[in-house]
């Protein structure tokens, strides 16, 4: 073994730690609970695979598996492409100014989930809130964004545009690192604005986008904090939502603490885990022709 | 092996959602509470009462709402606090799950006196017949007029009867009030679908059977009054609407929605008469009884509850502590010091509601005082003649799943997406499945 390659070991350890300690020996457990009937109360009682067997038949779980992917495929491609956007103007500002557009661009993703959650369900307010405000000031009506069960969803993608810090921050440090000279070339050879952003730019930072697509889709497919606390945090707006924003991962947690059915709970929980794996492993398949990787770049 | 798998599993799936669990605490005379607060004098009152009772008892509150995540990961994982404070709503469901101790010989044992509580409240914290609970406040439901919407309306507050459904529904069409698209005041809010119950109760209706094993969502006098309240919705421009603008309510601030005049009629809790009294206490109100379609007062009651859980390390002091905390001398004296504190501030007192009968006797004829502001003063005798007619959803074994049904389909009708007949139709289905499935 190089010298390198272990001490990229001793540096990857403490997490390897955590995840051996904290992870693993939990996801082990509810792997077994999830063959359970168990309450978190009474010991569990095995129950083969009825858990796994229930969610076909369990309407709720169709409900919030559409809900989650329908919110996961309109936030990922979006949450991407304003990043990118926002990535490319960071990258035009030079001088002193530069630090603190970073700084104030990632700000957003230092407010927490469930603050957030309760700024948009204000500024979403279909009578009185500041997005339909604005909408007004071009003679748009807006819609009840957090009342009407066809708006909730849009009303969150829109929600969960706020953080974009972290993506903006990852496409910003890839498009640093895209050679001058290769932009310099294409300039000389005649290539246009978009014509050197498609046939340079995009291909430099492909690894770094395809990086960003699996790591929101993981968080979309995940997603909890926000909705929880825009549409169960109380009894007035679990009321107003119906299901239209029960996500997966928040049936999930109300099956599991709401009605102590902690087994069904873990089935579903492994069956997320099984679908994100899955998807992440499409993904890494796809990715691998589409990505570009310079001599040297790929494990 | 149960307990080291509860923690575990309850870790996995708190992972995305924060962990629960604190330091080991010391054996002994020591108790540990969860749920509760120390807000005001009606709580700190009676936790120095105890103190003074039980000098010995080391007591730790952990201040902060009763939060189900953290009390069910703290019992699974063997460390629970010795008692809990949570609505009464909860403890069918973790009673039957063993959640929570029977209190059987606590209340034999320290004579806890059950007789003063009000039947209603008793009836909450018994599963199975075994006590479960013990009752602390005991919360009505009034009907609340705002005197101004009354008067566009044409009519006196004090004559609004709502026995007469249809006039009550042409009532609350005249009293709303909306401009270019925008609700100003929402006539009448009949709090659809928390409600339900309460409507059900109107119409001569039980959402569920005395011993809490069989659903009856089915019941047509159910849907009847579903309908009714959705329709009074409806008309008043539709719940989508309605709902934007009442999530825009501060409810219990200077600007309450009486205050700013958004609402013509309210059902609701008496506390919120209560906090209008202290932050506005010359709001033009009238508080009258909500009564049934046979003219009778209909009251669906609610409140906390303590209750102790399973694997409670010191019982005996959470027996002495539950029994201390509710016990009618005790709430006399929070209720005396209330009393002396509004004096002084120069603030409306309209007193304290408690789980204990035998408290509210002396509470409402020896310590709150008319205050001067008709409003309040008539509210208190309307509060304290509708609650001999409180009743409770019986405690289910699947109390949780059994509410969540209703609340769906209220939820499901308000939205369009059902009529009332098939929302309930499949609220009874799931109602029934969780029902059995708990039971078995």
């Amino acid at each position: 073994m190089r010298s390198e390659t272990r001490w990229a070991y001793v540096f990857v350890l403490p997490w390897l730690i955590g995840l051996a300690l904290f992870q693993l020996g939990p996801m082990l457990a509810s792997l077994g609970l999830s063959f359970t009937e168990y309450d978190l109360i009474s010991s569990p009682e095995f129950a083969g695979t009825a858990n796994y067997a229930r969610m076909a038949q369990d309407p709720k779980v169709a409900v919030a598996i559409g809900n989650t992917v329908l919110y996961t495929a309109l936030h990922v491609p979006l949450a991407i492409v304003l990043a990118l956007g926002l990535a490319l103007m960071l990258n035009r500002v030079g001088g002193r100014g530069a630090g603190v557009f970073r700084t104030i661009f990632y700000l957003p993703s230092m407010t927490p989930y469930v603050a957030v959650g309760v700024l948009f369900l204000f500024l979403l307010n279909g009578q009185a809130g500041m997005v339909n405000q604005f909408l007004g000031l071009f003679g748009i009506d807006g819609p009840q964004w957090t009342t009407d069960p066809d708006w909730i969803l849009p009303g969150i993608v829109l929600m969960s545009l706020w953080n974009l810090g972290s993506t903006t921050i990852i496409l910003f440090a890839a498009l640093r690192n895209v050679p001058a000279e290769l932009a310099e070339a294409a300039m000389i050879d005649g290539a246009g604005t978009w014509a050197r952003f498609r046939r340079i730019t995009l291909p430099m930072i492909s690894p770094a986008l395809f990086f960003v697509v699996i790591i929101n889709t993981i968080a979309s497919l995940q997603m909890f904090d926000q909705v929880y606390a825009m549409f169960f945090g109380n009894q007035a707006t679990q009321q107003a939502s119906g299901d239209s924003a029960l996500f997966y991962v928040v049936y999930l947690f109300q099956q599991a603490f709401q009605f102590l059915h902690m087994g069904y709970a873990s089935a579903l929980a492994w069956v997320l885990f099984l679908v994100i794996a899955l998807i992440t492993l499409v993904q890494w398949k796809v990715g691998g022709r589409l990505v570009h990787y310079e001599a040297g770049d790929r494990a | 092996m149960s307990r080291l798998a509860g923690a575990i599993a309850a870790m996995l799936v708190l992972t995305a959602c924060g962990g629960v669990g604190g330091p080991g605490r010391p054996a002994g005379e020591s108790l540990t509470t969860m749920g509760f607060g120390l807000p005001d004098e009606i709580a700190t009152v009676r936790v120095d009462a105890f103190k003074k009772a039980y000098p010995q008892v080391t007591v730790r509150i952990n201040e902060g709402a009763f939060d189900e995540q953290a009390f069910l990961s703290a019992v699974a994982s063997g460390n629970p606090p010795d008692v809990v404070y949570l609505s009464r709503e909860r403890l069918g469901s973790y009673a039957a799950r063993g959640a929570i101790q029977p209190l059987d010989d606590c209340v034999s044992r320290e004579s806890v006196a059950t007789g003063d509580f009000y039947p209603a409240a008793r009836q909450q914290v018994r599963y199975d017949g075994h006590w479960y609970g013990i009752p602390e406040f005991y919360n009505s439901i009034v009907l609340i007029v705002n005197n101004e919407a009354a008067r566009d309306a044409g009519v006196d507050p004090r004559s609004i009867d709502t026995s007469d459904w249809d006039r009550l529904a042409e009532l609350a069409r005249r009293m709303s009030r909306t401009n270019g698209g925008k609700v100003e005041r929402f006539g009448f809010n009949p709090k659809l679908p928390e409600f339900l119950p309460l409507w059900a109760k109107a119409n001569g209706a039980d959402l569920l059977s005395a011993d809490g094993r069989t659903s009856r969502l089915d019941d047509p006098a159910v849907a009847e009054a579903m309908a009714y309240a959705n329709r009074l919705v409806e008309s008043q421009g539709g719940w989508k609407r309605l709902k934007a603008f009442v999530d825009t309510w501060d409810f219990f601030g200077a600007r309450n929605p009486f205050a700013e005049d958004q609402v013509g009629m309210m059902l609701s809790e008496q506390f919120l008469v209560s906090s209008m009294a202290g932050t506005t206490p010359d709001v033009a109100i009238t508080v009258l009884p909500f009564k049934g379609r046979d003219g009778q007062p209909v009251n669906l009651v609610g409140g906390n509850a303590w209750a102790v859980p399973k694997g409670a390390r010191n019982p005996e002091a959470a027996c002495r502590w539950m029994k201390t905390m509710t016990a009618a001398d005790t709430w006399v004296t929070a209720a005396r010091a209330r009393q002396d504190k509004r004096t002084k501030e120069g603030k409306v007192n309209i007193g304290t509601f408690t789980g204990n009968a035998r408290a509210d006797g002396t509470i409402f004829t020896e310590i709150v005082r008319p205050s001067g502001k008709a409003p309040f003063d008539e509210a208190v005798k309307t509060i304290r003649a509708v609650q001999p007619a409180g009743f409770v959803v019986p405690q289910s074994p699947a109390a949780a799943e059994f509410k969540k049904a209703w609340e769906d389909a209220g939820t499901r009708v308000l939205l369009g997406g059902q009529d009332a007949a098939e929302a309930l139709e499949r609220a009874q289905a799931e109602a029934r499945k969780a029902i059995d499935g708990a039971a078995s």
